[in-house]
């Protein structure tokens, strides 16, 4: 499918739609339980306490944007890296290969304390969170499409004496590419939830931050309105990533 | 000079027969077809002169009238034109060149593409040409290799009839003077195109000379008929 201007408007208006009826849903839910405000607010002042805190709210929307994109750019990057390394050498892929598989057996969220121990509260360890969540996504998705080469391409490159860079680079990744854009996409929806779960963990910055302190002085329209920022970050990114992704594999097929 | 080839030997799969005893030759600069229906084997013995992975144990000797190896004097096409998507028609015909880190000779690719039909297309991307177009595609850049044997797996077999007789005519004409091997299942195309046909059915190999042509081969010629008539009687036996 081709994303053209008519179709972006079609999906964003669909998704209004649902969004609205979401809101609508949930205003009625509060109407009919009158339920109290410090339990769920009504839509209409999460709306207020949004605009109220607009720029609190930005001040940490930037914060975790900081981290989200800077660890999707470099988790991406290590997995594309790991990737091609594994394809290079054997012995790599060996003695790597399980290592990486038995690493997938810790819940990573469960390494948040840790990095926040070993490299403070900054930003360092949110980055360092959502590359460990992005990579090996990327990593494995990503090795799996560059071993999946059609047979008869690598044939032909086999009769043209083709070297075997030359086969990786010219040949297995531009066919890989697909393989490789599934995976960036889905690192873009993990990403956020990692460095969330960083700023949940120890952080003075951050919608995540943002949303504890909040929760801790019964704010919780303040809470739901960091949450919506979330929303939309992840949402914005994620359409930004698949947009571009869009582009390259339809140029490459 | 253009080498003959000859292949003799035994080939088991999954520890079971697919041909023994067997004896393939390729004469120099000429066109020799192996005609079988499909699953006898035909493809495998291309991929084992074109020293492909084959999936089976060969136990035999592939020799070169003139003593030097095969590889790297090979062409090869499939029945799929295997042409990059990512790549305009222009590049995949010079593929060659850059998966060997070479500077293509520019030149030349614009001749062949010229000589195929595809000028107004070079730079189009593989989907935007037709089934045929992107078949002679493929033949410029086998012809592009530039190596004395060429070696054609059912190179056409995925082409309407018209399209595939003027492949016929344009590959014969452009092949002419290399070591061409051809498999295909199609016999009109074995007699259009083949100096000599071998035969391939569950008893072996049987070889069937034709007077040489300039291109391809009149279908009704009577000495062309008898020697269909032939080939029927050993693949229907």
């Amino acid at each position: 499918m081709r994303i053209t201007g008519k179709s972006i408007l079609t999906s964003v208006r669909e998704s209004t739609l649902v969004a609205l009826s979401l809101v609508v849903v949930w205003q009625l839910v509060v109407w009919m339980t009158r339920v109290e405000s410090f339990i769920l607010p009504s839509p209409f002042r999460v709306v207020i306490a949004f605009r109220e805190n607009f720029g609190l709210i930005m001040h940490h929307a930037l914060a975790t944007a900081t981290e989200v994109v800077a660890g999707l750019v470099l988790g991406v990057l290590a997995g594309i890296l790991t990737a091609l390394h594994l394809m290079i050498s054997d012995r790599s892929r060996r003695l790597l290969m399980p290592a990486l598989v038995m690493s997938q057996s810790v819940p990573v969220f469960a390494l948040a304390p840790l990095l926040t121990l070993w490299l403070g509260y900054g930003l360092a360890s949110k980055i360092t969170m959502v590359i460990l969540i992005v990579y090996f996504p990327v990593t494995s998705i990503f090795f799996d499409g560059l071993r999946a080469t059609p047979g008869g391409y690598l044939d032909l490159a086999s009769t043209m004496r083709s070297t075997m860079t030359s086969t990786l680079l010219q040949i297995r990744v531009p066919a890989a590419f697909p393989s490789l854009a599934s995976g960036i996409r889905l690192a873009a929806v993990y990403a956020p939830i990692g460095a969330v779960i960083g700023e949940w963990v120890g952080s003075s910055n951050g919608l995540g931050y943002l949303m504890l302190l909040a929760n801790g002085r019964v704010k919780i329209d303040l809470m739901f309105a960091a949450l919506i920022a979330l929303c939309l970050l992840t949402v914005t990114i994620r359409a930004v990533v698949d947009i571009a992704c869009h582009g390259v594999v339809r140029k490459l097929s | 000079m253009t080498p003959g080839i000859r292949l003799e030997g035994d080939f088991a799969h999954d520890g079971r027969k697919l041909f023994g005893d067997l004896v393939l030759e390729l004469h120099s600069g000429q066109c020799t077809c192996l005609l079988g229906s499909s699953g006898i084997g035909k493809s495998t013995l291309l991929r084992l002169i074109a020293g492909l992975e084959t999936g089976g144990s060969f136990s035999g000797t592939i020799t070169t009238t003139d003593h030097r190896p095969i590889q790297g004097r090979v062409a090869y096409m499939d029945q799929s034109d295997l042409l990059l998507p990512w790549l305009t028609a222009w590049q995949n015909v010079a593929l060659g060149a850059r998966l060997r880190r070479e500077k293509p000779d520019r030149a030349k690719v614009d001749r062949l593409i010229r000589e195929v039909g595809l000028a107004s297309h070079a730079r189009k991307k593989p989907r935007q040409l037709s089934g045929g177009m992107r078949q002679r595609c493929a033949l410029a850049r086998t012809l592009m290799e530039d190596t004395p044997v060429v070696l054609l797996d059912e190179p056409f077999s995925a082409l309407d009839p018209a399209t595939r007789r003027q492949m016929q005519t344009l590959a014969g004409t452009m092949l002419r003077g290399r070591t061409v091997m051809l498999v295909t299942h199609d016999m009109g195309e074995a007699l259009r195109m083949g100096d000599r046909i071998y035969a391939m059915s569950g008893s072996g190999l049987q070889s069937y000379d034709l007077a040489p042509c300039a291109t391809t081969r009149q279908l009704d010629d009577p000495a062309v008929m008898e020697v269909q008539a032939r080939i029927f009687s050993v693949l229907n036996a």
